[in-house]
């Protein structure tokens, strides 16, 4: 079989198009290659919808827990300590049992005990708590004057929040914004090793790495292709987030322009 | 444990309870908890010393010898910790084994890998095929406590590579000026200022290793995750004389609160020391205190 058509068949196997049977026996390195290129869809995948919608409640969380009332700072607080204060491992095992639980009392919860649906959930929560934190620090450091020039030009309200506070949190939070994220993709592969089941085996890319190493008995060539493909993803990541970087520090003049400086990944 | 325990059926809900918590498997969980302690306690300093001697090579004024340090930081930080977990633990099973099978039988003369296996004589084999169970288990338990320390030592180069660079250069160069050699201004200059630079970055460390211990388990330890999918699993009356129904949830939350409750007791502890520690230092920490002191 060339190497082609070991691409046609199991280039989408994780979300079940192509062949059904993994390969059993006789493993090419294009098939390694191939299967765990298809798992990256997975990983891809939780990442980016997590990442986006997790956005948007890290800066509800951050507002949260800047604010004044005890009522909106107390969840706010509660919110990310629960989630950095635990193992994502433990979180993901807790969060499949719950749902477990839940779809006998409710059924409309049994997509939840699903990896796309559940697993999705709780990287949401965790990138949300995390960013949150980072951009609540943002928040913190802004300098007064730039706070006060708005106040002077009759900014106010929502027209200063989201003109002058919004935007210079997302330009001093960046760079480590960026860690987070990367960070979360990485995190992605933990999904299928804590409870949520592969059905039909269909895993992600951590998942079919880790098959190939158990058949093979050789981790030297399966764990590698993982690592070049993780490699990869970070530096799109890093691309992405670098030109979105420039953008938000386009009015700077030029030598004061933070550079983004990546420091990634560690567990959580 | 308790005496009236003899026929749990009978019992009512506190003391039929009491019961179930007491029981052998049990107390293996509980000691699973050790076992995750022990962990953190061999790993840290472990991890500390991999962190330091990793810097110390990458600070190196020869280029291959400070490549081969920065190599080892980049690498393990540049790809998802779980691979290299399941990596290693492999990969180092197989090197011990290979380094031996090269000792102990050189006249060997097969190849090792024979398509999916990996054979080497049976005097070369870790731990031995008739070994008792502990030395199993002890040996898996040394094989996590290695990867961990790598893998770690590697975030920990990273913090300490960053403190020495932060250590200020006059500093050094005062050294220099009083005829220290290179070798005594790293020891007695460099290192024990680095410290304070380093503990920040340092004790968020220590925080993402204790929520990294729950991978004991994808190690194939019998760590508190194991115990908690093992008891908390649907036991059927034909097995235990303490059935019930699917208690993971219920255990798992057990787990998530006592993980908390761990990190938010370093997160104490820490910030105790980071106060002790900038007690009197000419930075913008241990000024702040100064100023309150007044």
């Amino acid at each position: 079989m060339s190497c082609w058509e070991t691409v046609a068949d199991y280039a989408f196997r994780s979300i079940g198009f192509g062949e059904r049977l993994l390969p059993r026996s006789d493993f090419t390195i294009c098939q390694q290659a191939t299967l765990i290129g298809s798992g990256m869809i997975w990983n891809v995948y939780f990442g980016v919808v997590a990442l986006f919608s997790g956005f948007v409640m890290a800066t509800v969380l951050a507002l949260g827990k800047a604010s004044q009332s005890f009522w909106l700072r107390k969840p706010s607080e509660w919110f990310i300590f629960l989630f950095r204060g635990s193992p994502l491992f433990i979180q993901f095992f807790f969060a499949y049992f719950l749902f477990l639980n839940l779809k006998q009392a409710v059924p409309i919860f049994s997509p939840f005990t699903a990896a796309w649906l559940g697993a999705l959930v709780v990287l949401f929560c965790n990138t949300a708590a995390y960013s949150g934190e980072i951009f609540y620090g943002a928040l913190l450091s802004i300098p007064r004057g730039d706070i006060e020039a708005a106040d002077a030009y009759g900014f106010s309200g929502m027209t200063r929040f989201r003109k002058i506070t919004w935007p210079t949190m997302l330009r001093l939070a960046w760079p480590a914004y960026t860690n987070e994220s990367i960070f979360l993709f990485h995190a992605t592969t933990l999904v299928f090793f804590s409870g949520f089941p592969a059905y039909q085996q269909k895993g992600d890319a951590l998942y079919y790495a880790n098959y190939f190493a158990d058949k093979t008995f050789n981790p030297f060539v399966p764990y590698p292709i993982l690592a070049g493909y993780f490699i990869m993803l970070s530096l799109i990541i890093i691309g992405f987030f670098g030109l979105m970087n420039k953008r938000l520090n386009r009015h700077l003049p030029q030598e004061e322009r933070r550079k983004l400086r990546i420091r990634p990944n560690m567990i959580r | 444990m308790f005496s009236y325990c003899i026929d749990p059926e009978v019992l009512g809900q506190f003391r039929w309870l009491s019961c179930y918590l007491t029981t052998g498997k049990h107390f293996a969980f509980y000691g699973s908890f050790a076992t995750v302690l022990i962990l953190l306690a061999i790993t840290a300093p472990t991890a500390l010393a991999f962190g330091f001697g990793g810097a110390s090579i990458a600070r190196s004024r020869i280029g291959p010898i400070s490549w081969i340090g920065k190599g080892y930081i980049a690498i393990v930080r540049g790809v998802p910790d779980i691979a290299f977990f399941l990596f290693f633990v492999i990969a180092l099973d197989q090197a011990f084994e290979f380094a031996r099978h090269k000792v102990i039988c050189p006249e060997w003369n097969e190849p090792i890998r024979q398509g999916s296996d990996f054979i080497v004589c049976k005097a070369a084999k870790l731990p031995l095929g008739n070994a008792p169970q502990w030395i199993h288990e002890t040996y898996g338990f040394f094989l996590a406590v290695l990867t961990f320390a790598i893998v770690f030592g590697a975030f920990a180069a990273n913090v300490i590579f960053g403190a020495m660079r932060a250590v200020p250069k006059a500093q050094l160069e005062t050294a220099e000026a009083y005829g220290m050699s290179r070798r005594q201004t790293f020891w007695r200059i460099l290192v024990p200022q680095m410290w304070v630079f380093a503990l920040p970055g340092l004790s968020n460390l220590w925080m993402v290793l204790i929520k990294a211990t729950p991978l004991l388990f994808l190690l194939g330890v019998e760590d508190i995750v194991y115990w908690a999918r093992e008891l908390g699993s649907t036991k059927n009356a034909k097995f235990t004389s303490y059935p019930h129904g699917d208690w993971r949830m219920q255990y798992f939350f057990f787990l998530l609160v006592f993980y908390l409750a761990f990190t938010k007791v370093s997160e104490v502890v820490l910030d105790r020391i980071m106060k002790r520690l900038t007690h009197g230092q000419a930075t913008a920490g241990g000024e702040a205190q100064r100023k309150a002191a007044v």
